[in-house]
């Protein structure tokens, strides 16, 4: 059996391994994020909508926000695609999937980036 | 390569198949790294499903005191069809897998980090990644369920 032509297996160069390290890099970003995002919340003051929406008001803390929304939705996706690349095997139908995971982490990223700016 | 020298290792090669959903993985005992393993993915999936549920919710609670109002409520009096249980256990739910893929994700970073591959280290990791994550919930889940 040839390793070229038709039947060869589509993977190009470096390809595992930038998935690898997005994946990584994405998770130490949502990590950090989660311990600042809980350390705010801890702060003393009443729980409430003041307190809650006061974490999200500063410039510096949209932005950090903002990039969490972008790793989240990211990560998810090489997350997702592997589960449809190890279980699903037919192409059209993993490719059907693989655009739904797209539409599905654009459309709730988008959402998430309107209400942040929104405030 | 020459065809002859691949034909004659693929030959006694063993042959690998796919283990089947239904028939196999019954019976297939994993170790506890494995149950890591596999609950770090379903828990992902879980999370990607939930995902437009935690942009409801943070769009409800930043949104204005009035839309704040109506996201707690939502786990007192329900949403629409959904009792606040239902709400409550769907929130567990997240909680749990926040929880689990953060602490197996750590355990991740850490074995990378330091190069941590051995059989006992994989194994007593998993144990203590499953009883942090497990801990946490409950704690958590008690909070969410007014038990404290």
């Amino acid at each position: 059996m040839s390793t070229f032509g038709s039947k060869r297996i589509v993977t190009g160069a470096h390809y595992g391994l930038r998935d690898w390290l997005v994946q990584r890099i994405t998770a130490v970003l949502m990590a950090l994020f989660t311990v600042a995002l809980l350390v705010q919340f801890l702060m003393p003051g009443a729980l409430g909508y003041e307190h809650w929406a006061g974490i999200f008001a500063s410039q510096w803390m949209k932005t950090l926000t903002f990039v969490l929304i972008v790793s989240l939705a990211w990560h998810a996706w090489v997350g997702m695609r592997d589960i449809w690349m190890d279980y699903v095997q037919p192409v059209g139908v993993r490719l059907a999937l693989q655009v739904f995971t797209l539409v599905w982490l654009v459309g709730c990223a988008g959402w998430a980036i309107q209400v942040l700016w929104r405030l | 390569m020459s065809d002859t020298a691949t034909k004659t290792v693929t030959k006694s090669r063993p042959v690998f198949r796919n283990i089947n959903a239904f028939t196999d993985l019954p019976s297939y005992r994993l170790p506890v790294a494995g149950w890591i393993s596999i609950l770090h993915r379903i828990s992902g999936f879980v999370m990607f499903l939930l995902l437009p549920f935690v942009v409801w919710m943070f769009d409800k609670s930043l949104t204005s005191e009035i839309s704040y109002d109506e996201f707690t409520n939502v786990f007192v009096a329900g949403c629409g069809y959904a009792p606040a249980w239902l709400v409550k256990l769907v929130t567990l739910g997240l909680l749990w897998s926040y929880l689990h893929h953060f602490t197996a994700g750590v355990r991740h970073l850490w074995m990378d980090a330091t190069h941590s591959v051995s059989k006992e280290q994989g194994r007593s990791s998993a144990v203590a990644t499953l009883a942090i994550s497990l801990l946490l919930t409950v704690l958590l889940g008690a909070k969410l369920f007014g038990l404290y």
